[in-house]
């Protein structure tokens, strides 16, 4: 006589390789479930019809004509960052220090901006500006690069330590500069000159950044995948051995990339004093260089798809926003919502990798 | 011994990963006493199955029963309380802990390392193992940390023993004492299962084989009544000759000449010591040694990969220009117009990107060419087409990341597309390492055509049997030394292996 035995509920089993379509539609579906998982969260908590709080998620966005073009400047921003560090990432070198490099550039623009103000015309300022806001933000990128290449240090503490150099840096110049005095604030810089404002065009503040950031867009894309450069990053990135092996010179590379890396985020830094704030403080990134990391991750890393993610951490940061003015709700709900939804959509990526095999009904003899 | 009860009866086995059906409906049976050498090509779901065996893999299908009694092995733990150990191809070791924290790792109960190291000394006494339970797992050489995991899985009471390719990292000697070993725990009732490429070693340990190809269950029969062709055939599915080819070199004449090379490694142990010979080419030079005695740095060296102290390595021309190699790293080498292809140990962490599709490991040699800032897509890809058809490398498409291919396939592309170039020198260390008999066979074909068009050939083995089949001359290092050089034909194993294990061997040939 034989024992029955139990197969397991169910097992864990790695997919092949799945279509491009169906992964889509699986992380498609993830934002659905997140969608109203988060509904019923808020008529939880608020007894609100859910329907009515997803068209003030909706609202946030694309309720006004100001709140798009806040969206999308929002958007650029956040996308340039995601764009800057995403090199380094190809190249595994973990550069979670987008933040300094951000207001090393921003600081690099305001000083020009500053310093010039009496003695330089309105264009050569802008032109010194983007110069330097370029080379402040290479160079904050490059030093961590540069030590990891001749000594191997750890990147991600480096980076991370030079976010606070930053930070104080400005903090000092913030005072130095401060108008009024005593207020320990820059202000508007230049109000009534609109000395090195980078222009409007079309009449939108906004649009400029946004072009800007889609050449960035353009070229990171096309840096990455058809240049020798690019290919040489993979290289690095996945094996230093194989690279080191056909002839690339490692620690070349690390610096290049690394010296791009920060310069691309130097010019956001740019963007967000001469064009979105026109005055430098010691959180104009915002937060941005981590969540640049996030945006670029969720993407895998193909800058076409940080468009999206950039988008939708946006698009929800904005909803909640207005879900917690709304409704009366304080900041913190907003995160519970962006949290739930974060939560569904990396957990797609199980879904994608692996398929969950349930216990078979029929009855085995014995 | 077949009236024996079987161990363990595994029946209608099916497991598919995506696409792939890895096992097709297996049937095995695996008898205490003896020893059992699963055999199959790479990729024929031999470490599928025994994974499954092992808890590490759930099937999809089909049932296991151990000593007659049905079995659900969910986990690696069920499998240990079912008696059942694995010791895998990549030992799974904490380095900084001592053999005997190892052994106990994972363990419930109280620590008592002290009663450990006892019952480690009996189990080692008991089959002839020789285990200091204090050592430290990075003290140790590969030999050592395989003996830490055979007693690991013995320590948890294993009664049924897999090794999935246990002899692929173990010098001669070693291999000689693992098999003693094993023999005496067989004889001690233990049912064991060896999984192996090699044909002598399947001849002179195993009591019984069984056979899978292409995930299906082919036959099984006791090692006496087969023999090494009958089993090839099985494998492969029909008749291989197993004779490697050795054309005499045509119009020989000195292509690299190393001198007195002297290398040591980044601790500054003396790796090799005063290296001098000649390669030829249209000739291909063996070169052999136990493992660890140079034979990676010398290729490196000529490779431009490895710092070298002190010596010289001369390139020299048709024309008969030299050129210096030493102090050139790859590129400058290549620029220098030195056609040299290099088929590294390290396959997946060296030679190839595990994570590229093949079109773009074909451009890791070639993406340099051209003024342009842009790379040149097409031709890595035509060569990927090419290198597929011409070397019947079997894969969904140029667009798969190698790390999906097998072994086997995988060498194929390296190989392919180092010879690609039409090199003037081929570097080649362990080609066929971890490749079943077929492509093998396919890896020594190449290389042979290499040697044909004139190319001059180093080719490191471990295997000396193969060495003295394919070698026109070969060149035995032993601890860093060149312990001589003697003619292919003609040469003796014993010799060849009195030279690997002491300087001159005994001077016979001097």
């Amino acid at each position: 006589m034989r024992e029955t035995v139990h197969n397991p509920l169910f097992h864990v089993v790695r997919r092949g390789v799945i279509p491009a379509w169906r992964a889509w539609l699986i992380r498609g579906g993830a934002i659905l479930l997140s969608l109203v998982a988060c509904g019923l969260v808020t008529t939880a908590v608020t007894g609100e019809n859910p329907l009515a709080v997803y068209v003030t998620v909706f609202n946030g966005s694309f309720g006004t004509s100001r709140k798009f073009w806040t969206l999308l400047q929002n958007v650029a921003m956040l996308l340039c960052i995601a764009l800057a560090v995403t090199p380094a990432f190809k190249m595994r070198f973990w550069n979670i220090g987008g933040e300094g490099q951000v207001l090393m550039g921003g600081l690099a623009a305001a000083a020009c901006m500053i310093c010039f103000r009496n003695s330089l015309p309105n264009g050569a300022i802008i032109a010194l500006m983007v110069v330097s806001s370029i080379l402040a933000g290479a160079v904050w990128g490059g030093i961590p690069g540069f030590f990891k290449a001749k000594w191997n240090t750890n990147e991600t503490l480096f980076t991370l330590m030079m976010n606070y150099v930053a930070t104080q840096l400005v903090a000092y110049f913030c005072v130095v500069w401060e108008s009024p005095k005593g207020s320990g604030q820059i202000g508007v810089i230049n109000q009534s000159t609109e000395l090195g404002w980078l222009p409007v065009i079309g009449g939108q503040r906004y649009l400029l950044n946004v072009l800007v950031v889609l050449a960035v867009l353009a070229f990171v894309y096309i840096y990455l995948n058809y240049t020798k450069h690019g290919y040489e990053i993979s290289v690095v990135g996945e094996s230093e051995r194989t690279a080191r092996y056909v002839g690339i010179k490692v620690e070349k590379v690390i610096i290049r990339t690394m010296l791009l890396s920060g310069a691309i985020c130097g010019l956001a830094g740019l963007l967000l004093v001469g064009s979105t704030n026109h005055t430098l403080t010691t959180t104009i990134a915002a937060g941005r260089g981590f969540t640049a990391v996030m945006v670029s991750w969720l993407a895998k890393f193909n800058p076409i798809w940080m468009v999206a993610t950039s988008f939708l951490l946006v698009f929800l940061e904005r909803g909640a926003g207005e879900i917690s003015t709304n409704f009366g709700l304080n900041q913190s709900f907003s995160d519970i919502l962006t949290g739930v939804i974060l939560f569904f959509i990396i957990g797609s990526e199980f879904f994608i990798n692996y398929r969950i095999c349930f216990r078979r009904s029929t009855e085995r003899e014995g | 011994m077949d009236n024996k009860t079987a161990a363990v009866k595994m029946r209608n086995i099916t497991k598919t990963f995506g696409p792939v059906v890895a096992n097709d409906k297996v049937w095995l049976d695996i008898y205490r006493g003896e020893i059992l050498a699963l055999l199959g090509e790479n990729g024929s779901g031999k470490t599928t199955l025994m994974n499954m065996l092992s808890g590490i893999y759930f099937p999809d299908e089909g049932e296991i029963t151990i000593d007659g009694k049905e079995v659900v092995i969910r986990s690696p733990k069920d499998a240990f309380d079912l008696g059942i150990g694995m010791i895998h191809q990549h030992f799974k070791l904490v380095d900084v802990l001592t053999a005997a924290e190892n052994i106990v790792l994972g363990l419930e109960g109280k620590l008592d390392l002290k009663a450990a190291a006892e019952k480690i000394r009996s189990i080692c006494d008991a089959y002839g193992f020789e285990v200091d339970p204090n050592q430290k797992i990075y003290d140790m050489s590969v030999s050592q940390k395989q003996t830490v995991e055979i007693v690991k899985v013995l320590y948890r009471g294993a009664d049924i023993l897999i090794l999935d390719e246990p002899t692929a990292v173990l010098t001669p000697q070693e291999t000689d004492k693992l098999f003693a070993v094993l023999r005496n725990m067989r004889d001690d009732g233990k049912a064991i299962v060896i999984i192996t490429h090699k044909m002598h070693e399947v001849e002179e340990l195993s009591d019984r084989v069984a056979i899978l190809r292409h995930g299906q269950f082919i036959g099984d029969m006791p090692t006496k009544k087969t023999n090494a062709q009958e089993m090839t055939n099985m494998m492969v599915g029909h008749a291989v000759t197993l004779n490697i080819d050795r054309p005499e070199p045509k119009d020989a004449r000195p292509r690299i000449e190393v001198k007195n090379l002297t290398v040591r490694s980044i601790d500054g142990i003396l790796k090799l010591d005063g290296v001098s010979f000649t390669a030829n080419s249209g000739e291909i030079l063996g070169i052999a040694g136990i493992s660890g005695c140079g034979q990676k740095e010398l290729l490196e060296s000529i490779a431009g990969l490895q710092p070298v102290e002190s010596g010289s390595i001369e390139y020299i021309e048709d024309d008969g220009r030299r050129e210096q190699l030493i102090g050139k790293d790859p590129l400058s080498i290549a620029q220098m117009g030195v056609a040299l292809s290099f088929v590294p140990e390290d396959r997946l962490g060296m030679g190839l990107v595990a994570n590229m599709d093949l079109a773009d490991n074909m451009m890791l040699r070639s993406y340099r060419r051209g003024k342009s800032f842009f790379t040149d897509r097409k031709s890595p890809k035509q060569l990927a087409e090419d290198v597929v058809r011409r070397l019947d490398v079997n894969t969904p498409g140029i667009s798969t990341p190698v790390r999906r291919l097998s072994g086997g396939n995988v060498q194929k592309v390296l190989v392919g597309r180092e010879i690609s170039s039409a090199p003037t020198v081929l570097l080649t260390a362990y080609a066929v390492r971890g490749l079943d008999i077929h492509s093998s066979y396919t890896i020594y074909d190449l290389i042979n055509k290499q040697k044909a068009a004139g190319v001059a050939v180093l080719f490191v083995g471990e295997d000396l049997d193969v060495l003295l089949e394919l070698s026109d001359r070969i060149l035995v290092l032993c601890g860093g030394k060149v312990s001589g050089i003697v003619p292919g034909r003609g040469a003796k194993k014993r010799d060849v292996g009195m030279m690997m294990t002491k300087l001159g061997g005994d001077r016979q040939h001097a």
